[in-house]
């Protein structure tokens, strides 16, 4: 338990400095990139892209092990089709993001930067999912 | 027009993906942050999470050694508050109904080609231009 602690430790590290030296954390940057109609900022393309080599990469290397190096077993989500709170969330989240230019990551991140936005942006956040946890992502338990 | 430098997004792009691939292969999870944030805040079915936890954590020293040692990052915000609130709330609120944000949809999920992933991404992707161009207008073009 210690190594997977460790191992998610050491992975922060490199996601963390990955949106800085990116410049993912500016949300000015994300926002030009979102602008597509405007004077478009193409740069974060670059982001997506060199981000799926590396991980493209692992799941192959996955596919052929029976279990990851620390744990006993895989806890990937199976196959499913899309629903309506899948198109219906990640349409919320994208409202979200374009409004600002943060996502989860870089708001986080940019904690470090020690602007109050991102505070306000996490606490809200926050916020947010504790509002989720208490309405519709209520656990089978407390919904008798 | 800006002045577009590709190496800098590649190189912070390939330490993301590197980062969800090595996440993947040595705990056997995906590194989304919204559910490794939510999963750190106790408010999964799994409750508390070390490695969430400790993933964020990761996260800020690494922002934080990156900003010291490799680029200092120049950060413009310019939404107002109620701005920050409402789009933090929907953030947190739509992450998880949708089950992921840019990094477990965005990079794990394509990485893996699952088909609600892409559906999720493409989703995402469009509102949020969607609602970049509409507050181009609302805020009268400027840029």
């Amino acid at each position: 338990m210690l190594a997977r602690t460790l191992a998610a430790i050491a992975c922060g590290i490199l996601f963390g400095a990955g949106l800085v030296i990116s410049d993912m954390i500016n949300p000015a940057r994300v926002l030009a990139f979102l602008d597509v109609a405007g004077n478009w900022d193409p740069s974060l393309a670059f982001v997506m892209g060199g981000a799926l080599i590396p991980s493209s990469l692992a799941y192959l290397i996955r596919n052929r092990r029976r279990a990851p190096l620390l744990d006993d077993r895989f806890h990937v989500p199976a196959p499913g089709r899309p629903d309506g709170r899948l198109v219906v969330g990640a349409a919320l989240f994208g409202i979200g993001w374009g409004l600002v230019g943060l996502c989860p990551g870089p708001a986080i991140a940019a904690l470090t930067t020690g602007r109050w936005e991102a505070g306000l942006f996490v606490a809200a956040m926050l916020a947010g999912m504790i509002v989720y946890r208490l309405t519709l992502g209520r656990p089978a338990w407390a919904t008798r | 027009m800006n002045d577009v430098n590709f190496l800098w997004p590649l190189a912070g792009g390939l330490l993301i993906g590197l980062s969800a691939g090595l996440y993947l292969l040595s705990t056997g999870r995906i590194a989304g942050i919204s559910g490794l944030a939510a999963s750190a805040a106790g408010l999964t079915d799994g409750g508390f999470s070390k490695l969430g936890f400790g993933f964020l954590a990761g996260i800020l020293g690494g922002a934080a050694v990156a900003s010291a040692l490799i680029r200092q990052p120049d950060i413009t915000v310019t939404s107002s508050i109620p701005l920050l609130v409402i789009a933090g709330l929907l953030v947190g609120f739509g992450t998880r109904l949708g089950s992921g944000c840019t990094s477990g949809h965005g990079i794990c999920g394509m990485a893996r080609l699952s088909l609600r992933s892409v559906f999720a991404t493409l989703t995402f992707m469009t509102v949020a231009a969607l609602t970049v161009f509409i507050m181009r207008l609302v805020s009268g073009g400027a840029v």
